[in-house]
């Protein structure tokens, strides 16, 4: 009896739901993919969804493990930056589609501050904030001002950040190549130090300062959403734009805030890649970086929880460099991003996953009124009311 | 000038065959970010159907077959959209968004395993269909005509009197305005939303097959459909979900649009040496100018977005 209550709370737990559904996603969306590997050329396919699941675990020495597992670590970073943009603009009941753009500006100015103007690292961290912060805040000032819907206003955003990047950074370009110019040549002081971290995974250069810095943002964003003041204010314009007037909160200032903070983590996740010298930006790309759509499926993943997105944002990266792994002649790559936008397709079922495991639940605890029934979770859940409709 | 209106043309009838869609989904109450999505999808399907007919199929089987294919592809992925925001009353605006990301990602494993299947070298996803294209061709003097632009302004006129003139459109627009008033005269709101989300589908898939052939005779498809199905999403904003004012705004977004592909043609644009990537820039500028003076006065749906509970009064 008393066993069966302490299994019942488990069961009714918010974060305990929250990460079981997070895991049903992940299965079904493997498992999808997994079958378009057999539809594709079923030999092959068992080894292909291993090495994408397993990713640097694939590789045959430890050595490479380490290093393997150090790349995918630094390309954590920036995508957990920009999914703490979207989650942070998520609890607010904005859908910051526009990260990507934010991300571009971040990539834009950091760049060109640390290549035509020889800037050390930390200021062309700085500059890549105020730029994605900016542009964020252009969506947020639409937004408040003008009722633009910030996800039109963000996708004309990430078009138009794309192509101005690459007429800015056309000019700090190397000269035989589209790519802009190497770092560790033109401008050493603007690259990340990487303050040890690259012995702990065999010497790879690019594990820098940017990866404990992303994981201290997000506990940082934890902080502010969750324990302040300024936190529960926009919250709760999210929640009731028109309560929160009322209250006395500006409302529309809240709004351009918010995106200007979700910009300025965006375009510190761009400076997180751009000044590791993991990669230079190729001025000839013609379509939006995919940094900003990947961080919408760690933000869901993540159940929406700063801390949950830290996890989610290195498994969404480990499938990605998995599918890079993978066969090349027989499969192609994007087979990853195709199993991250079914995991972002899943998470749209989670009230639905969220409803079933709690019917079943009380179903089995049948004494007395099941008052609990709904997970609480005040302000962040905010589509809670939607659930229980006509099935 | 020849070419400019024919690009306008050819542009605009995207815009709006797509804008419609986004149109008859909205007002039945979903709001369609997917139609982006769709869209891939419908290329996709158009493109496809385009690779595998045998040379020497007729011309008309080659325009009914495509059109028919990217119809029925567009439909089926719409369902997506209704499944999840109607029946599992999921976030609408998630849905999308990972509409648009999957669409891509299919498409592009789609084609590349399908182009090393024929050929173990070739990676790419791209497909190309020089001779069927011409199939929809049609010169008159200078001007290519495309069938496809007829369609364009038949399905135009048949929106505005379905919307407008018939008891269907009547009733679906209940559903997006007051689903519950629309609900206690008998009116079935899940089915309407359905219909809403497929005759997006429909109009979605025919835009999308539009767009990749236009102008152009091979489609690379990890690029998507470059943000078009918003464009599209932002004409109708700026048509005010009225067909007739989406068309024109359709015209005017397709104009831009246009300018970026022959803008070198046109003496006193080129004399200006206006670098390409404004011109590129110039469409996405424009539309976020215009949602920024009309989206104040929004006719939206009332109840657009908001997933129908019966319970709910």
């Amino acid at each position: 009896m008393n066993e069966k209550a302490v299994k019942k709370n488990i069961l009714k737990n918010p974060s305990f739901q929250a990460i079981l559904t997070s895991l049903i996603c992940i299965v079904i969306g493997l498992l999808i993919g997994y079958i378009v590997l057999l539809l594709i050329n079923p030999a092959g396919a068992g080894e292909a969804i291993k090495t994408i699941i397993l990713n640097f675990l694939s590789r045959s020495s430890s050595a490479a493990q380490m290093k393997a597992l150090g790349n995918t670590m630094a390309k954590t970073a920036p995508l957990l930056m920009c999914a703490l943009s979207i989650c942070f603009c998520y609890k607010v009941g904005l859908f910051n589609i526009g990260a990507a753009g934010q991300y571009e500006a971040g990539a834009c100015f950091g760049l060109y501050a640390a290549l035509a103007w020889h800037m050390p690292w930390f200021v062309c961290l700085i500059v890549a904030a105020i730029a994605g912060a900016v542009i964020g805040a252009i969506s947020g000032a639409l937004k408040a001002y003008r009722n633009v819907n910030e996800v039109i206003s963000g996708i004309m955003l990430n078009w138009i950040m794309l192509y101005l990047t690459n007429m800015m950074l056309n000019k700090v370009k190397d000269p035989t190549s589209p790519y802009t110019m190497k770092l560790s040549s033109t401008n050493k002081g603007a690259l990340i130090p990487m303050a040890g971290l690259n012995t702990l995974f065999a010497n790879n250069k690019t594990v820098t300062l940017a990866v404990p810095l992303a994981i201290i943002f997000a506990i940082l964003i934890w902080v502010i959403l969750s324990k302040t003041k300024f936190g529960y204010e926009l919250k709760a314009t999210g929640y009731n734009k028109e309560a929160a007037m009322y209250a006395g909160m500006k409302e529309k200032q809240n709004i351009i805030v918010t995106l200007a903070i979700g910009g300025a983590l965006a375009g510190v996740g761009a400076a997180f890649l751009f000044l590791t010298g993991y990669q230079e930006w190729s001025t000839t790309q013609t379509s939006v970086p995919g940094m900003g759509f990947n961080g919408i499926a760690a933000t869901f993943l993540g159940g929406l929880h700063p801390i949950g997105t830290i996890f989610a944002s290195f498994f969404i990266q480990s499938i990605t460099d998995g599918g890079a792994l993978i066969d090349k002649s027989v499969y192609p790559s994007q087979i990853s991003d195709l199993i991250s936008s079914l995991i972002i397709y899943l998470c749209g079922f989670v009230l639905f996953f969220k409803h079933i495991l709690n019917t079943a639940v009380s179903k089995r605890d049948t004494g007395g009124p099941n008052v609990n029934d709904v997970p609480v979770e005040p302000i962040a859940d905010k589509d809670d009311k939607k659930e229980g409709g006509d099935k | 000038m020849v070419l400019l209106i024919q690009y306008t043309v050819i542009f605009a009838s995207v815009l709006c065959l797509v804008a419609l869609g986004g149109c008859f989904s909205e007002h039945s109450g979903v709001i369609n970010l997917g139609l982006e999505g769709i869209m891939v999808m419908g290329a996709l399907g158009g493109a496809v159907t385009m690779f595998l007919l045998p040379a020497g199929t007729s011309k008309i089987v080659i325009v009914v077959a495509t059109t028919l294919a990217a119809i029925l592809i567009g439909m089926i992925y719409s369902c997506l959209l209704a499944v999840a925001s109607i029946n599992f009353n999921a976030d609408q605006t998630l849905i999308g968004t990972a509409m648009n990301l999957l669409a891509t990602a299919a498409a592009t494993v789609f084609v590349r395993a399908m182009n090393t299947s024929i050929n173990p070298d070739n990676v790419s996803s791209t497909i190309q269909y020089i001779q069927e294209k011409k199939a929809f061709l049609k010169y008159v003097g200078k001007f290519e005509f495309n069938w496809f632009m007829l369609m364009a302004v038949i399905l135009l006129v048949v929106s505005y009197f379905i919307l407008y003139k018939t008891k269907f459109g009547l009733r679906l627009q209940a559903c997006g305005e007051n689903p519950q008033a629309a609900d206690s005269v008998g009116i079935n709101v899940y089915k309407m939303r359905w219909a809403g989300v497929l005759i997006s589908g429909f109009l979605g898939g025919l835009g999308g097959i539009v767009y990749i052939t236009a102008g152009v005779s091979e489609w690379k498809f990890e690029m998507g459909v470059a943000g078009f199905g918003f464009l599209a999403l932002a004409v109708m904003i700026f048509g005010q979900w009225r067909p007739t004012k989406i068309a024109l705004a359709a015209l005017l977004f397709g104009l831009f649009r246009a300018l970026s592909n022959v803008y070198t043609g046109i003496g006193f644009l080129a004399a200006l040496h206006i670098p390409s990537t404004v011109y590129n820039m110039l469409p996405y500028i424009i539309s976020i100018i215009v949602l920024a003076f009309t989206s104040k006065n929004s006719r939206a749906p009332k109840a657009e977005g908001i997933p129908y509970d019966k319970g709910m009064r």
